[in-house]
């Protein structure tokens, strides 16, 4: 019979850096799933576990190093406490980096949350000489502080037993309050009886807490008071007046003066409570960093770094991408002989051509992608890639971004979603907006099956790593380039102050490498099980249908035809010849339904508009299909050319194009491909991370505007020359 | 630090974007709007703290160790804040 589960509720806080994802991961393992915090686009995690009889929801908040009003996440943590009320708060702090840590535990006490401490990075602290008298900081604190490794799992159970505890205050620590000197306590103690007549606020927040934060300038809690508190003309006027009281005496804003205070606090619990035995390992993070960022030899290690971090990306994945596309054909084959040979069906059409064409030429690229964000996610939990976005921020900054701008873009690399995601590190709305709208600009993998199979086609052995790398280079300047226009016109604004924290190097786990590759890595499998799915089958229809009629008939007369002819004895010896004729009119039947379809006439209709820049229909159908994936163009291409499956004949496909079109076209194509056309998965992803569809549809059309007239610029300018 | 005792102490203020690498400052303050201050000082750049300057690369960021962790300060932030 099973006992009725007591239960508890943890949020985990802690500043980032802290190790709270891999607290949170230790306490959850498998047992968590990610949602939204409603109304904006930051994650919620949340998962379970049962731990002596109780059941344990664990909450895991955004990294936070304060619980000011100034940013999205910080207004989560604090309301998640406020509204929603769970049993504790267990707060992560870096054991090397207390002082800074401790600063958002003070936030929570004030909150008036029921808080535990985790010591974790224990073994870091002892490693650089930190012996940390837990029981006395507890005391000093105010709530139990808990030793833990989370990268190796230990003290998870302690950390429980204490939230318990805590929920059900059976230890026996008196309760402490920060006081800020007794000018401010005076100013204070004001605020709070006035504050307390209000019924709106008084019943959640309390009073003190409130006061505190309107000396602050806090400007949430400014406009609750304005919003819900009958006496709040008399609230805002004693603020104004208490402000300016204390400006006078400390010549300084009260917040400053009450930051102060708090670390003050903080300061002397921890002279109280924490020694340095011995001398102090010398930081070898610094001394690493004296390396690595060192204004000369900075810049080219980072570049040598990230030149490797491709060649391992591309040179791993190759071969893995080159099986999967051999089982993604495999599969096709196997469920197309579901049918018979000859079959028309619609349905075996939409499963081969539709759904396995398009899913699967995105699939195939997971290897690549995975490897990419493999070593992305090494270099993230080193601590390496702090420093790289200070080294690049000098760039970043000339554009109007933020150094931290650079780690979105070099997820784009591999895919786009998951890049833009990626953007939610960054705290200012203009410098995420502004990254958003220019990453899709950065050549993505799926472009690499476009630049792959039309490079060779049209240039010589010699020059192709160098017109590869030209495309790439040309992609990363125009997006640097448009991100300054967007700021200098449509987001204009301050440059966004670059602060940031620089964690100390530490060994990266297994673990935590391994969940930090999957999360991206699942990301690109959700879009391509999704959206990418929706859209092939749409785009399927749009190539298949209309149906000819007449056309479509005179070759399975012809066909069948042959297919008679090749079942009597007269075909003796002729077999491969006829069976080759066979294929062949297969192939330009496809072609046919192709050019009779919605999407090969309005290729068509397209048709004058795109020879300016060197296209033809046939090109504009296929960028139409790119629209869902850019693999699909590959396929796309090889349909039009009647080459059949154009990924098993690839030189065919090349030859066809090599004949058809000039090298000048084919380059235009690549720097089209490259600029215009973000996926699908892109629009809909920015729709999601920038909020709204006006940013997702300026992205599309800014995109497409800025493809048509470089294009144009540069087959018109190529003309000339030659 | 009260006013007072701040004006009392000795010594020039300069911005921290002209200070050396290597060289430890105290914090006076923090020209800048009332947000970005405030910013700030949660980061633990509080008036009277020493402020341990790690690197500083012109032009760039500087990298400077502030309540015994490294933060990175673009250095526009840095101008704003006043040291001696």
């Amino acid at each position: 019979m099973e006992t009725i589960k007591k239960t508890i509720t943890i949020a985990l806080a802690g500043n980032p850096n802290s190790g709270k994802t891999t607290v949170f991961n230790s306490l959850t393992g498998s047992r968590q799933h990610v949602g939204n915090y409603p109304g904006v686009t930051v994650e919620k995690k949340e998962g379970h576990r049962d731990h002596k009889g109780y059941r344990v929801r664990v909450v895991d908040l955004p990294g936070t190093y304060s619980l000011t009003a100034h940013s999205i996440e910080e207004l989560i943590a604090r309301h998640f406490v406020v509204e929603e009320k769970p049993d504790v708060v267990v707060d992560i702090l870096d054991a090397t980096n207390l002082e800074r840590n401790l600063y958002l535990a003070v936030q929570f006490m004030e909150l008036g949350a029921r808080l535990v401490l985790a010591l974790n990075m224990s073994d870091l602290a002892k490693v650089r000489g930190y012996e940390v008298d837990r029981e006395k900081l507890s005391v000093l604190l105010g709530c139990p502080v808990v030793p833990t490794v989370a990268t190796k799992g230990e003290g998870m159970s302690g950390l429980l037993d204490a939230a318990i505890a805590q929920m059900n205050e059976t230890h026996n620590l008196p309760s402490v309050t920060v006081k800020y000197g007794w000018e401010i306590e005076e100013e204070i103690a004001r605020l709070s009886s006035l504050l307390e007549k209000c019924d709106e606020l008084a019943s959640n927040h309390s009073p003190r807490w409130l006061a505190i934060k309107l000396l602050e300038n806090d400007t949430e809690v400014r406009e609750q008071v304005r919003r819900q508190c009958g006496n709040s003309d008399e609230i805002l006027d004693a603020v104004r007046r208490s402000t300016q009281h204390l400006e006078t005496v400390f010549g300084d804003a009260p917040e400053i003066v009450i930051a102060d205070r708090r670390y003050g606090f903080i300061s002397g619990a921890c002279r109280e409570s924490v020694r340095t035995t011995g001398q102090s390992r010398y930081d070898m993070s610094e001394r690493i960093d004296s390396v690595l960022t060192n204004r000369i030899i900075g810049l080219p290690l980072f570049i040598g770094l990230m030149y490797l971090v491709f060649q391992f990306t591309f040179t791993l994945g190759a071969p893995l991408m080159e099986l999967l596309e051999k089982l993604f054909a495999l599969m096709g084959g196997a469920i197309s002989s579901l049918w018979p040979a000859e079959s028309e069906s619609a349905l075996k059409s939409l499963l081969v051509d539709g759904v396995i064409g398009g899913v699967g030429s995105v699939l195939s690229f997971l290897p690549n992608i995975m490897f990419l964000f493999l070593a992305i996610a090494i270099l993230e939990d080193s601590g390496y890639m702090a420093r790289a976005a200070f080294i690049m921020d000098r760039i970043m900054h000339k554009v109007g971004l933020h150094g931290k701008s650079f780690i979105p873009m070099l997820l784009a690399f591999g895919c786009t979603v998951p890049a833009i995601m990626a953007t939610r590190t960054l705290e200012h709305r203009t410098d995420r907006l502004t990254t958003i709208l220019v990453t899709p600009l950065i050549s993505c993998g799926a472009r690499l099956t476009i630049y792959a199979m039309m490079i060779p086609a049209f240039f010589p052995l010699a020059w192709r790593a160098r017109v590869l790398w030209i495309l790439y280079i040309i992609g990363i300047f125009l997006a640097l380039l448009s991100a300054k226009l967007i700021r200098v016109t449509v987001l204009r604004g301050e440059s966004t102050p670059f602060v940031m924290e620089l964690p100390p190097y530490r060994m990266p786990t297994v673990r935590g490498v391994a969940i930090h590759t999957w999360e991206r890595g699942y990301m690109y499998v959700k879009k391509a099980g999704t959206i990418i799915l929706a859209v092939s089958i749409i785009l399927w229809a749009l190539t298949s249908y209309p149906k000819s009629g007449e056309v479509e008939k005179k070759y399975d007369r012809d066909m069948a035809r042959i297919r008679e002819t090749l079942g009597t004895e007269g075909a003796a010896g002729k077999e491969p010849a006829l069976q080759e004729k066979l294929d062949q009119l297969q192939r330009e039947k496809e072609a046919q339904i192709l050019a009779h379809s919605a999407a090969g006439r309005i290729g068509r209709f397209l048709e004058p508009a795109l020879r300016p820049l060197g296209f033809d229909w046939r090109i504009g159908t296929a960028f139409l299909g790119a629209f869902a994936a850019k693999e699909v163009f590959v396929a796309q291409m090889g349909i039009v050319f009647s080459i059949g499956d154009a990924e098993t004949s690839h030189r065919s496909l090349r030859q066809k194009l090599h004949e058809n079109y000039s090298r000048l076209t084919g380059f235009c194509v690549m720097l089209f491909a490259m600029i215009a056309t973000p996926c699908v998965a892109t629009v809909a992803v920015t729709r999601r991370e920038a909020g709204s569809w006006k940013w997702a549809i300026f992205q599309f059309g800014g995109l497409t505007v800025m493809a048509y007239i470089l294009t144009l610029l540069v087959h018109q300018i190529g003309l000339l020359l030659s | 630090m009260s006013a007072e005792e701040r004006e009392s102490s000795a010594g020039p203020h300069v911005p921290l974007s002209l200070v050396r690498a290597g060289s430890r400052v105290r914090l006076v303050s923090v020209q800048a709007g009332r947000g970005l201050a405030k910013r700030l000082a949660d980061m633990g750049f509080v008036p009277g703290d020493e402020i341990q300057v790690v690197s500083n690369g012109v032009p760039g960021p500087l990298v400077v160790l502030v309540k015994g962790s490294r933060l990175v300060l673009g250095r526009g932030m840095a101008e704003k804040i006043l040291v001696k």
